[in-house]
């Protein structure tokens, strides 16, 4: 009865995320490190929230993303795929992941050039997303809990 | 208030439907993959006949003229257009003309007494306001069923003023606690604002007790009849609310455009609240007299072809018959019910039985967030609303962030029904889960 597109909306990659994520479970206070910055992101259109803490070392590699929240499954899998993509780059890193991540949500479905799809791994899954407009936010949410929570951090002050 | 089941009205037999459906051009289209459309949001906005469509263009192509000022042949043509269109949605829902106010839509209309009842607290419209003043140890009370445009605005009244919200409480199957009317409203309550039908959980509340309990302590009532106006006969007169405000977009009628009905005497008393152009009598630069209701709540150039429009709305569902509609979409309701009990793993936020309730039902899909749910639908061609629909109080009351939502208008068919059935029985497997 589908006509194939919930299949490529829905990718295998994204259902398991979905069901297992990673890095699920905030911090307790006595965890965090000095260089942690938290960030509470709602979309409003349904609900969906996300918290997410990010940590730095001292040479602002990340560390460690720990996140908790509630939403549709694309939500809960872009932010566990996040995780999986930031922990131990640095921000430079981060930033550029965050953008070509970004740049793939504008492309209506037709995905990045090679070289960009081979940074992102797992987030090529989401290419399928970017063909419904109404769930693109549902994919950058934990992207702009990211953004907010490394600026709380306070690394970018001196960047 | 009697149940839309218990009369012996007329419904839509099947040729009179498929007349319905032919008057509504958007029904036909058909969507990705050449589906065809299976609309089931109505309760998020209704679509529209051709009659509506087409008398809005004849008022741009032949009458558009500013109303009520200037003497020319256009104008007079254009006023009359404005003014019958008020009749016909007066009429409509049982109210003098001069006792309905245009407003821009429902959310503004309860803003527009909120805001009136903030200007008589500040001493505005003298002696004859006071009765809309508020202060502290005065108190606003609403449901925890209301969408958020019949709650916010009186949380804000309520921080304008010092008056204190409290509100009545929701039972399982989602109706209003009526049992707690008598400790809630009290000689304190100066407004009692409430639904007549939930967007969520469809059921409708009984009027009679919550007015009568308004009277018997000196309270206002404002009505919330967004969701009744388009599926019920609603003769607020004989409801005997102060207030009520509802829209055109979901009675088959244009967005922009929504109606406030206040009994003749309150909107007499009731101070001015968006103030300008063409709701004023004198205007000198010391100070300003007001028109007399319902023009001294319409400043402002009005969206004149959006009230026709709504006239058209109005008139083309009396036509129908709001008892036949009314009807016609109880056997919705039922179907509706049936199909989700249907579906395993899929439980109703809201009554499962058809009395006092719309063809509007809520559910959860255990295991699959609501956006997930109505992305499946949506690929077989099934329109529904993920969500909060605009109330997360009453989610939080049922311990869910967001619930998914089939609504049906007058244009709702068996058919759709078994669509939409068909396709929430794919729900659960598509991610995985057991269908048993």
């Amino acid at each position: 009865m589908s006509t194939g597109s919930m299949e490529q909306l829905y990718q295998q990659v994204i259902l398991d995320h979905a069901k297992f994520p990673h890095g699920k479970g905030l911090g307790a206070a006595a965890d965090l490190h000095l260089h942690t910055g938290e960030s509470h992101q709602v979309n409003p259109t349904c609900g969906d929230e996300v918290t997410l803490q990010v940590d730095l070392d001292d040479t602002g590699v990340v560390r460690d993303v720990r996140w908790d929240g509630q939403g549709c499954s694309i939500s809960q899998a872009s932010v566990s795929v996040l995780h999986d993509l930031v922990v131990g780059n640095d921000l430079a890193t981060v930033d550029q992941l965050g953008g070509t991540f970004r740049a793939l949500m504008q492309t209506r479905g037709n995905g990045l050039d090679d070289e960009a799809e081979d940074a992102l791994g797992d987030a090529t899954a989401f290419t399928g997303v970017a063909k419904y407009p109404a769930r693109i936010k549902c994919a950058l949410l934990g992207w702009a809990a990211l953004t907010d929570a490394l600026i709380k951090t306070g690394a970018r002050e001196n960047s | 208030m009697t149940s839309i089941l218990d009369g012996a009205a007329r419904t839509l037999d099947a040729s009179e439907l498929a007349a319905v459906r032919a008057d509504f051009p958007l029904l036909a289209r058909t969507l990705r993959g050449g589906r065809p459309l299976v609309y089931l949001d109505s309760g998020a906005t209704s679509q529209k006949p051709e009659v509506v469509l087409d008398a809005e263009q004849d008022f741009y192509g032949q009458r558009n003229a500013a109303v009520h000022r200037g003497a020319h042949q256009l104008a007079e043509e254009a006023t009359e257009a404005f003014e019958d269109a008020r009749d016909r949605v007066a009429s409509f829902v049982g109210v003098s003309p001069g006792s309905l106010v245009w407003t821009s839509n429902a959310t503004a209309g309860i803003n527009l007494v909120a805001y009136a009842m903030s200007n008589a607290s500040l001493g505005r419209g003298g002696a004859a306001a006071r009765q809309f003043a508020l202060g502290p140890g005065d108190e606003i009370v609403v449901t925890a069923a209301e969408h958020h445009a019949n709650l916010v605005p009186w949380q804000e009244l309520a921080l304008r003023t010092g008056a204190t919200l409290r509100w009545l409480g929701v039972d399982d199957d989602g109706r209003i606690r009526v049992d707690e009317l008598d400790t809630v409203v009290t000689e304190r309550t100066k407004v009692l604002a409430f639904t007549h039908a939930s967007n969520v959980t469809g059921a409708i509340t009984p009027v009679e007790p919550f007015v009568a309990r308004a009277r018997a302590v000196g309270a206002l009532t404002v009505l919330d009849a967004c969701q009744s106006v388009p599926h019920l006969p609603v003769d607020l007169t004989a409801l005997g609310v102060d207030f009520a405000a509802f829209s055109g977009h979901k009675m088959l009628g244009p967005t922009g455009v929504g109606a406030l009905y206040g009994r003749r005497e309150l909107l007499e008393a009731m101070p001015p609240v968006t103030t300008g152009g063409s709701m004023v009598e004198v205007v000198t630069m010391e100070s300003t007299t007001y028109a007399p209701p319902p023009q001294r709540f319409e400043a402002g150039t009005q969206m004149v072809a959006q009230t026709v429009g709504m006239g058209a709305a109005a008139s083309y569902l009396a036509e129908l018959g709001m008892d036949a509609v009314a009807a016609h979409e109880a056997h919705l309701a039922r179907l509706l019910l049936d199909a989700v009990a249907s579906v395993p793993g899929v439980r109703v936020i809201g009554p499962t039985d058809t009395r006092d309730r719309l063809a509007t039902v809520s559910f959860v899909v255990d295991g699959v967030h609501a956006h997930d749910v109505g992305q499946v639908l949506d690929d077989a061609g099934v329109a529904v609303r993920v969500g909060h629909h605009c109330a997360q109080p009453l989610h939080r009351r049922f311990g869910v962030a967001s619930t998914s939502r089939a609504s049906a208008a007058v244009y709702t068919t068996n058919e759709e029904i078994e669509v939409f059935r068909e396709a929430l029985t794919g729900v659960r497997a598509f991610f995985g889960l057991e269908v048993s």
